[in-house]
């Protein structure tokens, strides 16, 4: 079949197909300057920036598990001001949208990081308000006015499509995702990782320095991709939707259950060029079910 | 080569096949050889190639495989069956192929003038250092080996390092190979009286008490000494920060700041 569209449209965002790279799998993109060609993908989202430099969390930071990764990077990155000398030129060197996904310890310093963020040509902010990784307490994406408190908030200064990185270590996604949605949410992103350990029995240590991680990889794609379902069901939102994510096959499982674009994490990890392999499922599943756009895939799961 | 911005490759994705995985010694120590085309010619002692050893989500991480040596478009990797995926890779066949990225990482910082070079290995730490005595080799910087393990079969490449014409002393934790005891020891011995009028360099690679010691022994001396560390790595290209470990500069990555690191920079 000819002529078959994968181009999407996120609020506004023009995607010429529906693969993002997600944050803190992709870096600050210049790292995988030889083994992915930017201009291919849909968008990418940096890795989470905040106000100050963070060194993140002692090592060891990483545990394999069955079909999974367990990480506790907590968000070790440059801070804005390195961020915007350093490393945003070179994303703006690609025709690609560039979505930069920001933290912040407080409302002030989320709406901080927007101010800086108003002054250079990205095409989206997303508030990473679900990180298992950083302090003890609670994130924001753990309570429903919190949630709505914080986007209100930031969707007042953005004056980009602002998206809105859920948590799955919550008893009802849905709750948040519509708080979120009230508050102002532009596009919905979901879910981060899954708060999960991990124990050498050898040394009766957690594998982890920060004991608890967060998981993904293909491991939690079934409970992500319910999560999505359920969330698509409440919200006409658009929802990027990840979790697990290596073939075509898991992507259009996420289209089919309503997500407009997918998002990649560790699936770059394992194979950087998985992208490509996915745009040709993509192409390949439309033209055997005669479709000629992604956009009527999403959200059709046959439900009896 | 180059890429989409028109620089020239520094590492490559590749599909590489296997043209030799050898037991070298009771399903413990394995040679695999892989035609890697440009790789080779990329490739720098102390780097490493990031491997899948299957196309399935178990496991789900590449592995990092020192580079143990290069030939005209294939290279070869040395390793010890250590767990699941080493134990995977030791069951593929000639003839197949292994998703490969690299070559990855720092690589050893090679001695600017004229120095003594001592190598220092741990059972499978001997890997990177064959790579590393070639270069010094073809550079004719005069160096010696030691080489240390439990037993006498965890002492790999004695032969072949012997043939580039250099002093090889080995020691066995059980002696039943060359001395009894520990490679550091051996190397407590060398650093008073090196038989050399040059300035010392040390190079080691082995497990972290090994590495340890290593340094304390070269602080001692104050002698420069490298170390190529091994982590868990996840990305391998220096961009998820999973691999750190803590330096005097703050948290470095293993994967692209290392592995190999000036020991007085690590703090353990």
């Amino acid at each position: 079949m000819k002529n078959i569209n994968l181009k999407v449209n996120l609020a506004g965002i023009s995607l010429k197909n529906p693969l993002i790279l997600e944050s803190g799998c992709f870096g600050y993109g210049e790292e995988y300057q030889d083994l992915i060609n930017i201009n291919e993908l849909g968008a990418v989202v940096t890795k989470t920036i905040t106000l100050k430099p963070k060194v993140g969390n002692p090592p060891p930071r990483l545990a394999e598990t069955a079909s999974g990764l367990l990480n506790s990077i907590g968000l070790a990155n440059v801070g804005i001001e390195l961020f915007l000398k350093e490393k945003l030129p070179y994303l703006k060197k690609f025709s690609t949208p560039i979505i930069v996904s920001i933290a912040g310890e407080t409302t002030e310093e989320y709406l901080q990081l927007i101010q800086r963020l108003n002054e250079e040509q990205i095409a989206g902010i997303e508030l990473n308000i679900s990180c298992p990784n950083v302090g003890k307490k609670l994130t924001v994406a753990q309570d429903e006015d919190k949630t709505f408190g914080l986007v209100k908030a930031a969707k007042k200064q953005t004056e980009v499509p602002l998206l809105v990185k859920l948590s799955p270590n919550v008893t009802d996604i849905t709750r948040i995702a519509k708080s979120a949605e009230r508050a102002g949410a532009d596009i919905l992103s979901l879910v981060n990782t899954f708060s999960a350990m991990s124990i050498d029995v050898e040394t009766k240590s957690p594998k982890l320095g920060g004991i608890l991680g967060g998981l993904s990889g293909p491991a939690i794609k079934p409970i992500a991709l319910r999560m999505l379902w359920q969330v698509r069901k409440t919200t006409s939102l658009p929802i990027i939707g990840m979790g697990g994510i290596t073939d075509s096959r898991d992507a259009l499982e996420f289209i089919i259950a309503g997500a407009n674009a997918i998002g990649l994490g560790t699936a770059i990890f394992i194979n950087p060029q998985a992208y490509q392999g996915i745009i040709k499922g993509l192409k390949d599943y439309l033209s055997r079910k005669r479709i000629d756009d992604i956009n009527k895939v999403v959200a059709s799961l046959n439900e009896k | 080569m180059k890429n989409m911005l028109n620089c020239y490759y520094h590492m490559l994705q590749i599909k590489a096949e296997i043209t030799e995985n050898t037991e070298l010694f009771a399903q413990t120590y394995y040679q695999l050889s892989l035609k890697v085309g440009e790789i080779s010619r990329l490739a720098k002692p102390g780097q490493f190639v990031h491997l899948r050893v299957n196309q399935k989500t178990v496991p789900l991480l590449r592995r990092p495989f020192s580079i143990h040596s290069v030939g005209e478009k294939n290279l070869q990797i040395l390793y010890k069956v250590i767990g699941k995926g080493t134990e995977i890779l030791a069951q593929r066949k000639k003839g197949e192929f292994l998703d490969m990225i690299g070559p990855s990482g720092n690589g050893y910082k090679l001695p600017d003038g004229k120095v003594k070079v001592v190598l220092v290995a741990g059972g499978i730490g001997v890997a990177s250092l064959y790579f590393l005595a070639e270069e010094l080799t073809r550079r004719s910087l005069p160096f010696v080996v030691l080489i240390g393990g439990k037993s006498r079969e965890d002492i790999l490449c004695r032969d072949k390092f012997k043939k580039l014409n250099v002093d090889v002393m080995v020691s066995t934790e059980d002696g039943t190979s060359g001395r009894k005891g520990l490679v550091t020891d051996l190397l407590q011995e060398l650093l008073p009286t090196p038989h050399s009028q040059l300035p010392i360099v040390v190079y080691a690679c082995g497990p972290t008490e090994m590495f340890k010691e290593t340094a304390r022994i070269a602080r001692k001396y104050a002698v420069p000494c490298y170390l190529s560390l091994e982590k868990i790595i996840a990305c391998g290209v220096g961009a998820c920060q999973g691999c750190v470990i803590n330096t005097k500069d703050g948290y470095q990555r293993v994967c692209k700041d290392g592995p190999v690191f000036d020991s007085e920079q690590i703090i353990w």
